[in-house]
């Protein structure tokens, strides 16, 4: 189903986030199919991410919320099977046009994932290894300063700042998620990805990481797939709702919460499924 | 009766067993089968297994024991003047032929068994038109020896015959009294199943036992005639013949010289197997489409399945001259001199050979490792935007080092235990040396050698062997326990 | 990627981005060399295979074609039973001057001058010397044969056979090949005359051990593989399955268990050479088997296969799902019903697979049959598994030690056999696997 609601809430809610054409789109997805096999799990999306604000994609597991979130930066090319058509363009070009290249896209496209994954290696190599792919520092104090750059931003410099050679993976797992999210801001992205960054964390450390989210976003666009309709209303400023594999509503977070235009949202929303 | 027949007559008595116990069930609750305790069939089985296993394993213990018995009664017969003459060896013999000479008797019939008994003079030619040939030569005695021990093989049948069967039939009839209703016959059943399933399980301890066991008792015997330190830090291997006469000429059993062949040729194999196999499992694990890989693999797998001796002829037939041929060719334009450098049987090709047969070791051992490192790794990496290589290079090789290690370690146990490729293209001279291009040998090579042929199993010539294979047992095993617990760690890790 | 692309509306961040410098360049080159290799190695790997089997069939595919000569041969008595007392005495028959029938009809055939001893020497050295058993079956098999003439194939010389396949050098000076150039003259006379041609070689399947490459086959070593892979399937499939069963349906967790679990994954890793030492040991030595006999191997091989099929096993029992046990305790089954009932039912396509890549595996193992006495000149069938034979890959290995180009053909021509067994054996435990697989 085709979904026009980018015309319709502009003039029509006033709300107390600042309009969303405030800000200039990021990326843009039109009619976007995703295909796994002869399975399609994503059908006609259109859905754009705006500059420096959090937007949401939340919905019933299953609805391709995440496959939405893999194709903003190709992670989807990993799988063999998987197929996607239309059109996703990130500042105007199209992501998928055979003249980009994927290894910059995903350097500009930074990506958090739903289970804490740090490399098997010390807290030190896992923020520098992106820096280091890419040849971002010219020496080592310049690797240095941008681990511990990286860390603060993440806010888990003072947590972690005397014992950088120990392993990532023993850390708690909030610890490890900021890691992570570390580890991705360390290459200077544009975007970031989070695939429900909070699902395998405590209540405690999920509180942290919303923080750490919402500090982002004076730097970073982000988007993020979230299971919670609670952490979408705290944390984003645009929702998106996913069903089966479409598009159902995107709007402001606050009118998508108080005042939604669907009625599949509006069951969503009270629970009626998901 | 042949033991088959007391076999048959024995499984006969168990299948009627089986019936009547099924049948007597029935009967005692009047055919009312739920009240029983076990469906009818376990009553049968019960039956079954009373008339049979007690009686089979009767026959097992009297067929191992009776003709050391009969053995032992025989000997008895020789007289006191042969006896004091003759050594233990020779008696041997003579018990040998006297076995021969009752195996003639029984088909001579009545008329030529009167004629034969008079004396061996007589009797051989008889023996001979009967396509009896005897070992060495007789002597009088022998045709008494001889029909003594006809007489008692004979009673040890019938008398072997009447208790197995016997015992079958008080079994049959003691199982068939205990019937009744509240008999838990599928329990008693269960429970022999459960006997045999224990008993089965401990055939693999045995198989350790008896390596371990038949090895240190060979190896002792070999150490008591040359001292472990020769063997162990010996570094030449001249195992002559041995020879009475000459004290001298005992031979050295240095294992120094085989050692240094085995390690030299695993290395080689491996230097040729570890690369291509890595490097095999990373394409297919990272790079190679399914459909690629559905074909690529198995077929790489084949080389894993290709019998040994194969691969070793390969290396005599076409490997070795082909290398021996090139080196003359390279001499040829380097020299101007056409003269191989590389002999035909080399450690090179051996080793080449060998390090083909590992690649699909190698590869799918990797392969499997390489794809347990879960898929959130490479996905951390890859959203960072590293290409493919640097997350096999920096992410995935470092996390899968341990279970690698572990895969070449079993790899290496594998080549140095491999036989027949050695056997064939390795060579036979045991040198010290650091030239691939020459023969040298290995400790497989050299069980085989010292065991085949005419055999003696007196002299440290063969039991060299044992020593040799132990020595080899203890290598691989220490590998591969090794082995094993760094993969178990690696895998735990990740589960 | 370009900057002119941008759209106004991109901003700082995006600008920076677009002009930082990554190392792309070199990253893909790195990329694509390391892509590269990976590939190679795969090539490598096939191109080896490819090149052994290739070299294999290559010298070994004419074996199953041998020379052979057709004479008109006259069973005659004067040459068989001179004295004509073939009735009483039965030697008569086995030990007659056959091959001389045999050279008659040839110099007939060929016009050799009865007078010209050298000629006929070239001549006589045409044929077999397997032509005395040939022709002695013939006629023992039915003596009212003699006095008769009839057209037989008798096998052509080992050499013989080489020079028609072209596997000698016939630039070679004269007195240094196998086949002078008379005897060329008259084969290529008997192949015009379309007398000698390469005809199927059964002989390769029936015959014995021989030193004779055109008369030496693989009869024996069949049939002393036949038993040894039934003994193993004999023996290991029940001990090992009962084995795994008990490992993994009823043993409790224990120091005992534990350590049979260790042991049985060590056995599987000994190597192979090892389980002869053992069998010369144990069966031979202690127990008093008899030496060269498949008995003992087939015992040896046993042991071999034992953890291999214990494995397989094991790893097909874990693979049903517990439901399903649950499912069968849930009504009331015993245990051992349980395991006998479903599991083990369910199980069985996996255990099948398993045991035929163990008796493959048994099948082209040659090293603990050495050590066993295997390696023997057989020339009669084994009648019992008792008697003295040799085994598939033994009679490989001994024919490779032979010289004559003949027998290398022989032996690349059973090596095709083996395979071929091989692969049969493969084939049939992967289309089990496809066919019954299941996916929990």
């Amino acid at each position: 189903m085709k979904v026009d609601t980018q015309q319709g809430f502009a003039d029509g809610t006033a709300t107390a986030v600042a309009g969303s054409n405030e800000f200039p789109v990021k990326m843009d997805g039109k009619n976007v199919n995703v295909f796994y096999g002869d399975k399609q799990a994503i059908f006609d999306v259109n859905l754009e991410i705006r500059e420096r604000q959090v937007t949401a994609l939340i919905g019933p597991s299953g609805c391709g919320k995440s496959t939405y979130l893999r194709c903003l930066n190709r992670m989807n090319d990993t799988i063999e099977s998987c197929r996607v058509t239309g059109l996703i363009t990130m500042d105007g070009e199209d992501i998928y046009d055979p003249s980009i290249d994927v290894v910059e896209l995903r350097a500009r496209v930074g990506m958090v994932f739903q289970k804490p994954n740090p490399f098997p290696k010390s807290i030190f190599e896992n923020v520098s290894y992106g820096p280091r792919i890419h040849g971002l520092a010219r020496s080592k104090a310049d690797l240095e300063a941008l681990v511990e750059q990286s860390l603060r931003g993440a806010g888990l410099w003072d947590e972690v700042k005397d014992r950088l050679q120990e392993p990532g993976t023993g850390l708690s797992g909030g610890q490890q998620q900021r890691l992570c999210i570390a580890r991705a801001i360390a290459v200077s992205p544009e975007v970031i990805l989070m695939d429900e960054p909070c699902s395998a964390l405590d209540p405690i450390a999920t509180a942290i990481v919303e923080e750490l989210i919402d500090e982002l976003r004076q730097n970073y666009t982000i988007a993020i797939v979230t299971h919670s309709m609670q952490q979408a209303a705290r944390v984003s400023q645009r929702t998106a709702m996913f069903h089966l594999g479409e598009l159902v509503e995107v709007d402001d977070t606050e009118t998508m919460f108080t005042n939604p235009s669907e009625k599949r949202t509006q069951d969503y929303i009270t629970g009626r499924f998901g | 009766m042949s033991a088959t027949t007391i076999i048959a007559i024995v499984l006969v008595i168990g299948a009627v067993g089986y019936l009547a116990g099924a049948a007597r069930a029935r009967m005692v609750v009047g055919g009312e089968t739920a009240k029983l305790h076990s469906r009818p069939g376990y009553y049968g089985s019960f039956i079954l297994i009373w008339a049979t296993l007690p009686a089979l394993l009767l026959l097992v213990a009297w067929s191992s024991f009776a003709p050391v018995l009969i053995d032992n009664q025989v000997r008895d017969t020789i007289p006191e003047s042969v006896r004091a003459e003759q050594s233990a060896t020779q008696q041997d013999l003579s018990i040998n032929i006297v076995e021969a000479i009752a195996e003639g008797l029984r088909l001579l019939d009545e008329r030529e068994l009167q004629q034969a008994t008079a004396g061996f003079v007589l009797l051989r030619p008889l023996l001979a038109d009967k396509g009896v040939a005897l070992a060495g030569n007789g002597e009088d005695w022998m045709i008494a020896s001889a029909q003594q021990l006809n007489a008692l093989r004979d009673t040890n049948i019938i008398w072997k015959s009447i208790a197995v069967i016997g015992l079958s039939i008080v079994g049959f009839t003691a199982g068939l009294l205990q019937i009744r209703a509240q008999l838990r016959a599928r329990n008693r059943v269960e429970g022999v199943i459960h006997a045999g399933l224990v008993l089965a399980s401990t055939v693999a301890i045995l198989t350790t036992v008896g390596i371990v066991l038949s090895m240190i008792s060979e190896t002792g015997r070999f150490f008591s005639s040359v001292p472990p330190q020769e063997f162990f830090f010996g570094t030449v291997w001249d195992p002559r013949f041995a020879n009475a006469e000459d004290p001298d000429a005992a031979g050295q059993f240095g294992l120094i010289p085989l050692l240094a062949g085995t390690l030299y040729i695993a290395f080689v194999a491996m230097l040729v197997a570890v690369p291509i196999g890595l490097f095999a499992a990373i394409y297919m694990a990272e790079y190679a489409s399914s459909r690629f890989r559905s074909i690529a693999k198995p077929l790489l797998e084949v080389l894993a399945g290709i019998p040994t001796i194969v691969y070793g002829f390969f290396a005599l037939v076409t490997v070795g001259p082909f290398l021996r041929d090139l080196s003359g060719q390279i001499a040829g334009i380097a020299t101007g001199e056409v003269s191989s450098f590389i002999s035909a049987t080399s450690v090179l090709t051996a080793g080449l050979v060998m390090g083909i047969m590992l690649v699909p070791f190698v590869s799918s051992l990797s392969d499997d490792i390489i794809s347990a490192v879960p898929r959130s790794m490479r996905d951390g990496s890859l959203g960072l935007g590293a290409t493919r290589s640097e997350t096999v290079k920096r992410v995935i090789l470092p996390a899968a080092l341990p279970g690698v290690v572990g895969a070449l370690l079993m790899t290496a146990s594998r080549a140095i235990g491999e036989t027949m490729i050695v056997v064939m293209a390795a060579g036979v001279a045991a040198r010290l040396s650091i030239n691939p291009f020459e023969p040298m040998t290995t400790v497989t090579v050299k069980i085989v050698s010292q065991l085949t042929g005419d055999l003696e199993f007196t002299s440290p010539q063969t039991l060299v062997a044992f020593a040799l294979g132990l020595t080899l047992f203890f290598i691989t095993l220490a590998l591969n326990v090794y082995a094993l617990y760094i993969v178990r760690k690696y895998r735990e890790q990740y589960e | 990627m370009t900057d002119a692309s941008l759209t106004p509306a991109t901003t700082a961040t995006g600008t920076r981005s677009h002009t930082r410098d990554i190392g792309l360049k070199a990253r893909y080159a790195a990329e694509r060399r390391f892509r590269a290799y990976g590939l190679a190695a795969v090539a490598l790997g096939l191109f080896f295979l490819f090149l052994l089997l290739g070299s294999v069939i290559a010298q070994g595919y004419t074996a199953f074609w041998q020379t052979s000569i057709q004479l008109d041969i006259e069973f005659d008595e004067e040459v068989i039973d001179p004295d004509g007392n073939r009735d009483s005495d039965r030697m008569v028959l086995l030990t007659a001057n056959y091959p001389l029938l045999a050279q008659r009809a040839l110099h007939e055939k060929l016009g050799v001058d009865p007078d010209d001893r050298a000629a006929r020497r070239d001549a006589n050295s045409l044929l077999s010397q397997g032509v005395r058993t040939q022709l002695r079956d013939i006629v023992v098999s039915d003596p009212s044969i003699i006095g008769t003439t009839r057209t037989v194939w008798v096998l052509a010389h080992g050499d013989i056979d080489s020079a028609a396949k072209g596997q000698f050098d016939l630039t070679v000076e004269e007195s240094r090949r196998r086949v002078n150039d008379r005897q060329l003259g008259y084969m290529q006379t008997l192949e015009e005359a379309g007398v000698m041609e390469g005809r199927f070689n059964t002989g390769l399947f029936t015959f014995g051990a021989s030193s004779r490459p055109e008369t030496a086959g693989m009869g024996v070593a069949i049939i002393g593989s036949f038993y040894m892979m039934a003994i193993v399937l004999v023996l290991a499939l029940p001990i090992g399955v009962a084995a795994s069963i008990y490992l993994e349906e009823f043993a409790p967790k224990n120091r005992l268990t534990d350590i049979i679990e260790v042991n049985i994954n060590n056995l599987a890793a000994v190597p192979s050479i090892v389980y002869g030492l053992l069998g010369l040991a144990v069966f031979i030595n202690f127990a008093g088997l008899p030496r060269s006999a498949a008995v003992v191997g087939g015992l040896v091989l046993t042991l071999m296969t034992l953890p291999t099929i214990i494995i397989a096993t094991r790893a097909a029992l874990k693979a049903v799902p517990p439901s399903i046990r649950a499912a069968a305790l849930g009504v009331g089954a015993s245990k051992m019903q349980m395991v006998f009932h479903h599991v083990l039912p369910l199980a069985a396509p996996g255990i099948l697979t398993g045991t035929i890549i163990g008796l493959a595996t048994a099948l082209g193992e040659t090293a603990p049959l050495l050590l066993i006495g295997m390696v023997a000149f057989v020339a009669d069938y084994p009648a019992t598994p008792f008697d003295p034979s040799t085994a598939l890959p033994v009679q490989i290995y001994m024919w490779s030690g032979q010289a004559e180009r003949a027998f290398v053909e022989r032996t690349s021509g059973a090596i095709i056999i083996l395979l071929l067994f091989l692969a049969v054996m493969n084939i049939t435990a992967i289309i089990l696997r496809r066919r019954f697989e299941r996916r929990w």
